[in-house]
């Protein structure tokens, strides 16, 4: 059986061909709609994510981590208070002016954490330290977005919201989901950057003692604080996430074209596995007259789809690849991890195998008295 | 000889109302294991219809048809697929091989059906094409092969399962005078030597020649012995 299925398949090459093109094509259009997806995510609440922060506390009313507003600063010292805290720090988030050397200006965002506990800082320097922070007017960048910013060299000077800033070093993979990229600095920095008060911040962010549950701690420092709102920090990704990705339209977006891939794949599949089959209607017709089952027939055509999807995945993953390392510089990252990479291609195996669901029908249907008909 | 077929009053209708055709009307016959009968008759007459009825293919409208004295009408759906593998090999005016097999593989695939392990599924079609004079094509394709050489293949698919009726749909009919000849030998001596029920429906009068019994049909009807000599004088 399997010896039929392979060889119809085969047999004939020119329909093999677009049969196959149709799965590859569908396949690299999930794969890089659905990556660009993963890549939304990932960028959109990459500042949440990759903070090693615990706890958010903010004022009330927060759309997402890019959008808070002041609180008192002191309010730390009744999170300190709260069992299961070990460090509760200021932290400020905010959009700011850079000026370029040319005297144009650029969108940034500001962030501002405590050198001394580093929650919320930069996780990934390639070039310069953290420590260089504690020096005047000094910011990082991520490498990215050096020629947007017209950065040549560390040590770089540029204005932010018309205070003097330096570049002190790089971090690499730190990109913003907006246009505006991440400029990290020191609480203190940042609150002269934002013209904020000294007594402010926008956030105050918790680090755990060993052992405590984050949503046992929540809710303690929600009845202590009740004029605040408290998230996990999968809380606050999935809500910055969610507003980025969903509130947008943008990941609705590059979902949308992986469904479509995945409808133009089946059609296109469908209709090949179909002319496949009606070309093939008086085979299956003799080998219901000679005795075959209708399971027999299903099988064929069933292993003639994953054969296909098979073959299809494998052109297509390598695709995928190079279209995801092609987009590694750009500003949206494509992202195809193992998991999403092995689950396309039980996708690839379903989508032919549905395809063929109408075929396997046409076939069941055939009369084995046809075989007699010349 | 022992009746291995045996149809009795079969009725076969196509289509309800005005349109109805009737195929068969009333057929009775008997076919016995080592014979060569050969079912003539001008188109329409009913023979084919006849002949899938034998094999399971068609369900009749009427009457009664057994196969190896069991009764067939009534039979569910499903069962019938497991009588024609175990009781019938087909042979087919147009071949049907598969084009996309081998001649060894053509055989073969009889022989999955039966579930046969491959390796033995493979000696055995290697024996079957030896014993129809085509060892040597074993590897081509049917494109390859001559009308009488596909015949022959598909007489060896027909007879992979080692069934013990035969029922062969015109199968000279697209071959040449020398390659008919080799189809008919082949099988004639089949039925004879190794008991096997064989029916041929046929035009080809080359048939006759090779047949123990010929039947003569004509509107759906078997022609009695006088009307087969009418017809034969006509």
């Amino acid at each position: 059986m399997t010896t039929l299925a392979v060889k119809n398949l085969f047999h004939d090459k020119v329909r093999l061909s677009v049969t196959l093109t149709g799965i590859i094509f569908a396949l690299v259009l999930i794969a890089v709609q659905f990556g660009l997806f993963l890549g939304f995510l990932e960028t959109s609440a990459n500042i949440v994510t990759r903070s090693g922060v615990d706890l958010w506390v903010t004022a009330p009313g927060l759309p997402h981590v890019n959008g808070g507003s002041a609180q008192p600063e002191r309010r730390r010292y009744k999170i300190l208070a709260v069992p299961g805290v070990a460090k509760a720090e200021p932290y400020l988030l905010s959009f700011a002016n850079w000026k370029l050397p040319s005297g144009a200006k650029e969108s940034v965002q500001v962030v501002g954490y405590d050198l001394e506990s580093g929650l919320g800082g930069p996780d990934a320097l390639i070039a310069g330290s953290a420590d260089g922070l504690r020096g005047d007017d000094t910011v990082i960048i991520d490498e990215h977005y050096r020629e947007k910013l017209g950065v040549t060299a560390l040590g770089q000077a540029a204005e932010i919201n018309g205070v003097r800033a330096r570049v002190e070093g790089y971090t690499q993979g730190m990109l913003s989901f907006t246009t505006a990229p991440y400029v990290f600095t020191s609480f203190k920095h940042a609150q002269k950057y934002m013209n904020l008060p000294r007594t402010q911040t926008i956030f105050i962010v918790v680090r755990l003692a060993r052992g405590a549950d984050a949503q046992t701690v929540k809710r303690l420092i929600a009845a202590a604080l009740p004029d605040c709102q408290v998230f996990t920090n999968a809380e606050m990704a999935w809500k910055t996430q969610s507003y980025w990705v969903f509130s947008t339209g943008a990941g609705i977006t590059t979902l949308m074209g992986a469904v479509l891939g995945l409808l133009v794949g089946m059609v296109v599949v469908a209709q090949t596995i179909y002319a496949a089959t009606v070309d093939h209607l008086r085979e299956f017709g003799t080998l219901k007259a000679m005795g075959a089952a209708n399971r027999y027939i299903y099988r064929v055509i069933v292993e003639q789809a994953v054969l296909s999807a098979s073959m299809g995945y494998v052109v297509a993953i390598v695709v995928a690849l190079l279209v995801v390392h092609a987009a590694r510089g750009g500003d949206a990252p494509i992202l195809l991890p193992a998991p999403v990479a092995a689950g396309l291609f039980g996708l690839a195996a379903l989508m032919c195998v549905a395809a063929s669901v109408i075929s396997i029908r046409k076939a069941t249907e055939i009369d084995p008295a046809m075989v007699f008909r010349v | 000889m022992d009746t291995v077929i045996q149809i009795r009053d079969v009725v076969k209708h196509y289509g309800n109302g005005a349109s109805q055709v009737r195929a068969l009307q009333g057929v009775d016959l008997d076919v016995r294991a080592g014979e060569v009968l050969a079912l003539m008759g001008p188109s329409g007459s009913g023979k084919t219809t006849l002949l899938s009825i034998m094999g399971c293919i068609l369900r009749a409208t009427a009457g009664s048809v057994k196969i190896a004295g069991r009764e067939m009408v009534g039979l569910p759906e499903s069962e019938l697929p497991r009588v024609r593998l175990q009781h019938f090999g087909f042979i087919f005016q147009g071949f049907n091989l598969f084009p996309a097999l081998t001649a060894r593989e053509n055989v073969e695939i009889a022989l999955d059906l039966k579930r046969l392990p491959r390796r033995q599924a493979r000696g055995r079609a290697e024996e079957l094409l030896a014993g129809v004079g085509l060892a040597e094509k074993a590897a081509s394709h049917p494109a390859d092969l001559s009308g009488g050489e596909k015949q022959r293949v598909a007489i060896a698919r027909a007879l992979a399962g080692d069934p013990p009726m035969i029922l062969a749909d015109e199968p000279t009919a697209a071959l040449d005078s020398a390659s008919g000849k080799t189809v008919m030998t082949i099988l004639a001596s089949l039925a004879h030597q190794r008991a096997r029920a064989l029916v041929i429906v046929t035009h080809d009068p080359r048939v006759l020649g090779y047949a123990d019994r010929v039947v003569r049909m004509a509107d759906g009807r078997m022609l009695a012995e006088a009307e087969q000599i009418a017809e034969l004088v006509h």
